[in-house]
């Protein structure tokens, strides 16, 4: 197999490490870790297909995609920043006061 | 020579983000995952796309992961180890559901076709070789200008965001 098929595994494999991990833990934290493991396997899917295809858009995306991962994680924090101020906790499973 | 680094980088990689959602401690997890990033600089850097690989270190290993473990270590969690799932069978399903997606990726991986290289009158083709800092550049002035004007109203407001989130009182 060409070394192109083994980014392509190296993504998916990255990706669903991700998926697991936000599926399975409850610490916030390690969820927006997560998200950033599955963010940062795409961004390889689109390096790898911006190499392979000789154009350069893929890593102008990857770029946008940075800004994004970064607006997205410094939202996240504060939220958990500031909801450990009221609760205490960063459990994903004790946010439940609006459960019926 | 490709093989051996892509090797390397890549089994290292997947073991350290195998690591990061399995470590008890955050802490870990958060250095587990700048060891993932890292590898994948090194193979941003093996797909020459140099501008890439630099900015993954600097903004996702340095910045980012920097404000993950400063507020790691700002919240002083008294118990940093997950509690018991409210839900009864969550890891059991997400195991299966995880191992499903990995299946299905890996078969479409292993059956794409690689692309055609497409020629240098293609639209989007930049001087320099693809990846060089001029071409990245080239191409983000000017056909994805617009986006990236964009990308600086979004981060204005995230940070507007986060400051109305973290005052304790405006």
């Amino acid at each position: 197999m060409p070394l192109f098929h083994y980014y392509l595994l190296l993504s998916g494999a990255l990706f669903t490490i991700g998926v697991v991990g936000v599926l399975t833990r409850r610490n916030a934290l390690v969820v927006l870790m997560s998200i950033e493991l599955m963010l940062n396997a795409v961004n390889l899917l689109f390096v790898t297909f911006s190499k392979y295809l000789g154009i350069v858009d893929g890593q102008v995306i990857v770029f946008f995609v940075m800004v994004v991962a970064a607006a997205e994680v410094a939202v996240g924090l504060g939220i958990v920043v500031s909801r450990f101020r009221l609760t205490g906790t960063v459990d994903a499973d004790k946010a439940s006061l609006m459960k019926w | 020579m490709d093989y051996f680094l892509f090797s390397v980088a890549a089994i290292i990689a997947v073991v350290s983000a195998v690591l990061v959602i399995v470590q008890r401690n955050p802490m870990h997890s958060a250095l587990y995952l700048i060891i993932t990033l890292l590898c994948i600089a090194v193979l941003y850097l093996q797909l020459s796309a140099q501008f890439v690989a630099a900015v993954q270190v600097i903004v996702y290993a340095g910045a980012i992961m920097v404000l993950f473990l400063f507020v790691l270590m700002l919240l002083d969690q008294e118990n940093p180890i997950d509690t018991p799932s409210t839900l009864r069978y969550q890891n059991p399903v997400a195991a299966v559901m995880g191992l499903l997606l990995l299946v299905e990726l890996l078969f479409l991986s292993a059956r794409a076709q690689p692309p055609a290289v497409l020629t240098s009158g293609a639209p989007g083709s930049s001087p320099g070789f693809p990846g060089s800092v001029e071409s990245v550049a080239e191409s983000m002035f000017t056909r994805y200008l617009f986006p990236f004007e964009l990308t600086s109203v979004l981060l204005l407001i995230g940070m507007v965001g986060v400051i109305v989130l973290a005052k304790r009182k405006l």
